[in-house]
């Protein structure tokens, strides 16, 4: 096993983009990579040899039918779930030993299918508390309100300025987090994700309930997350606008099993992902 | 620093509870001064205060944690006792009263804390109902551990016994000239009054400082985000069980120092004034309040702890009367109606379009 890997400092500040979209880089040492993954519930396998791997500045797609086991993939990258088989390498660091609280702090940010912000909180206070690890202080210092308390708080509320303004969110900082629109919590769950400055983006259903014009809005951004944080983005979603347009590989996920990866025109044109999914073209 | 519009909603909020506080005490104490309040109302003023920060504090865990724990009161002797013991064998040590009592709270609050963390180790691993019962048992079993407890101190120092037999004051050993604090079921006697409504005014700041900047940090957000959301905290990678811990374990310290000042107020103490009725009491006062509403909790702790004591005169009918405003008061913050007209007139007031209805006591699951 490797050395653990020291997360950098925030990288808050965009790195100066020269809007050239990086070579996909998925030979040279995958951001994560999956062997044999696999999780069963009682007898139930809902994830079974599960191999993947996604380059650092990769868009990835996973799709499948309805109870694939593609959240259930999630699950098991975030530690919800401690997989049963098989191994998970973050950045080359095995995550076994490791709960959902570190797997965060090594770089993985995800996002939830039935949205999970903090509801009672402003939207400001929820990229905060993304921030959490990124801009620190004691409790100690915020009770005595020290020097160092102003100075944190002031760096935590330019980055979720900054961060909410990727979104065009920065006017709705005051809201109630659980009073927004449906598809703005989709967006500030997104924000929250990308505030403890992950290396892995895993977005579960990001366009769901969105219409088209959202979606496409939202794809512009996936793409351009990816290229301001330099990040990877695994997206899990059934919109196949936004899937192929944007995702460089694609994993097709049937009974917990793959049965298909490549390119989204190869996983268009494969028999066995059109018999399982996507479906055939009416004969006319 | 910006004007006052300025500033953000929230520390508004806060400064006009420290101010409004202020102002209730600068009245009260100018009257007190003037001889304007009648005895039974003076005798009021200390448990008032104790209340207040018992309030406040269950609020953090119940409000702003969002962890029902019916074991407040608990935690209130644990410092009650501990306070006194301290405020009456440092007499020779520290002989000026208003140190001392400085002191004895902060050995009320430091107890307490350790209860906090002996009882939170375990309990915060459950949730809802059963951390509910699991505090609720704690709270009787201190209760029930005071009352085997003798304590008294001589030249040579404290000297500590548990009464599980039939042991009594003489089992102590004491010297001559030695005095026994803790007499088992007897309680505290013999307690050298020093509290006083300065030093609980000055506690209920403390607590108000603390509390709200704790909730207004990263702490308090962490805290926040875990009530919310449980999961969604883990996966941006908030410990929970630490911030959990960090909430109840504030509000177990609190609660000592509130107890340290309310043993200090009485010339006896006997644990059964904590027991579960005055948990439920102070939980009653913080959800009348509004869960995480502090400012709501000062001035529940106050009308509903004066209310009662000043029906006194109706004897019998006071009870009655007690739970006809607390009826009242919940339904009335229940009301949907009341609620659009608090918003309307709040809009007016500041001149912006309303805010949503439903803002008062925040809900969770």
């Amino acid at each position: 096993m490797s050395e653990p890997i020291k997360r950098k400092p925030t990288k808050l500040v965009p790195v100066p983009s020269t809007n050239k979209i990086p070579e996909r880089d998925i030979n040279k040492a995958p951001i994560l990579e999956c062997r044999h993954l696999g999780i069963d519930f009682g007898g139930l396998t809902a994830v079974n040899d599960f191999d993947m791997a996604i380059g650092r500045t990769e868009i990835a797609g996973l799709i499948g039918p309805n109870g694939a086991g593609k959240t259930t993939v999630f699950n098991l990258l975030t530690k919800v779930y401690q997989p049963t088989r098989g191994t998970i390498l973050l950045d080359g660091v095995d995550t076994h030993p490791m709960n959902s609280v570190q797997v965060s702090r090594h770089g993985i940010a995800r996002t939830f299918q039935n949205i999970r912000l903090f509801g009672n909180l402003s939207v400001e206070d929820n990229v905060k508390v993304g921030l959490h690890n990124q801009v620190r202080y004691g409790m100690v210092q915020g009770i005595l309100r020290l020097p160092g308390y102003w100075k944190k708080e002031k760096l935590a509320h330019e980055s979720a300025m900054e961060l909410l303004s990727i979104f065009g969110m920065q006017d709705l900082a005051d809201h109630q987090a659980g009073s927004l629109p449906y598809g703005a919590q989709r967006r500030l769950e997104i924000v929250r994700a990308l505030a403890t400055n992950p290396s892995l983006l895993l977005l579960d259903e990001p366009a769901a309930g969105m219409n088209p014009s959202e979606t496409a809005e939202l794809m512009e951004n996936i793409v351009k997350i990816r290229d301001t944080f330099h990040i990877a983005v695994l997206l899990i979603e059934h919109d196949m606008s936004l899937v192929m347009g944007i995702c460089e590989g694609i994993c097709v996920l049937n009974f917990g099993e793959i049965i298909a990866k490549g390119t989204p025109d190869e996983i268009k044109n494969d028999p066995q992902v059109i018999e399982a999914y996507l479906g055939k073209k009416r004969e006319v | 620093m910006k004007k006052l519009s300025g500033l953000k909603k929230t520390t508004k909020v806060d400064f006009a509870t420290y101010l409004g506080v202020t102002l209730a005490f600068l009245i009260v104490y100018y009257r007190l001064q003037r001889g304007g309040l009648t005895n039974a109302m003076t005798s009021w003023l200390v448990p008032v205060c104790c209340f207040i920060v018992m309030a406040v504090s269950l609020n953090l865990v119940v409000g702003i944690s969002g962890e029902l724990s019916l074991g407040h009161a608990g935690f209130m002797s644990v410092g009650a006792f501990s306070g006194v013991v301290a405020g009456m064998s440092l007499r020779g040590a520290i002989p000026f009263t208003p140190v001392r009592l400085v002191v004895a709270i902060l050995v009320g609050a430091l107890f307490a804390a350790v209860a906090g963390v002996i009882v939170g180790v375990p309990v915060l691993r459950l949730r809802g109902d059963y951390l509910a019962i699991v505090t609720l048992a704690f709270g009787q079993i201190i209760k029930d551990l005071i009352n085997c407890l003798l304590v008294g101190y001589d030249s040579k120092g404290l000297h500590i016994i548990f009464n599980l037999g039939k042991k009594t004051v003489a089992d102590l050993h004491l010297e001559e000239g030695g005095v026994a604090i803790i007499k088992g079921a007897q309680g505290a006697v013999g307690i050298q009054k020093m509290s006083s409504f300065l030093a609980g005014y000055v506690l209920v700041m403390v607590t108000l400082v603390i509390v709200l900047n704790l909730i207004r940090s990263r702490t308090g957000r962490a805290i926040m985000a875990i009530r919310d959301n449980r999961i969604a905290a883990e996966s941006v990678g908030i410990n929970v069980t630490k911030y959990k811990m960090i909430a109840f374990v504030t509000s177990a310290a609190l609660a000592g120092a509130a107890g340290a000042l309310y043993g200090l107020n009485y010339g006896s103490l006997v644990s059964s004034r904590f027991d579960f009725n005055t948990s439920i009491l102070v939980l009653v006062y913080v959800v009348l309040g509004g869960l995480g509403n502090i400012w709501g909790s000062v001035i529940g702790a106050t009308v509903l702890y004066i209310l009662p004591e000043a029906l006194r005169q109706f004897a019998d009918y006071r009870m009655l009367f007690y739970a006809i405003v607390l009826i009242l008061v919940m339904l009335a913050t229940n009301n949907p109606h009341l609620q659009q007209l608090a918003g309307t007139v709040a809009e007016r007031f500041r001149g912006k379009k309303p805010a949503r209805a439903g803002e008062g006591g925040q809900s969770h699951e």
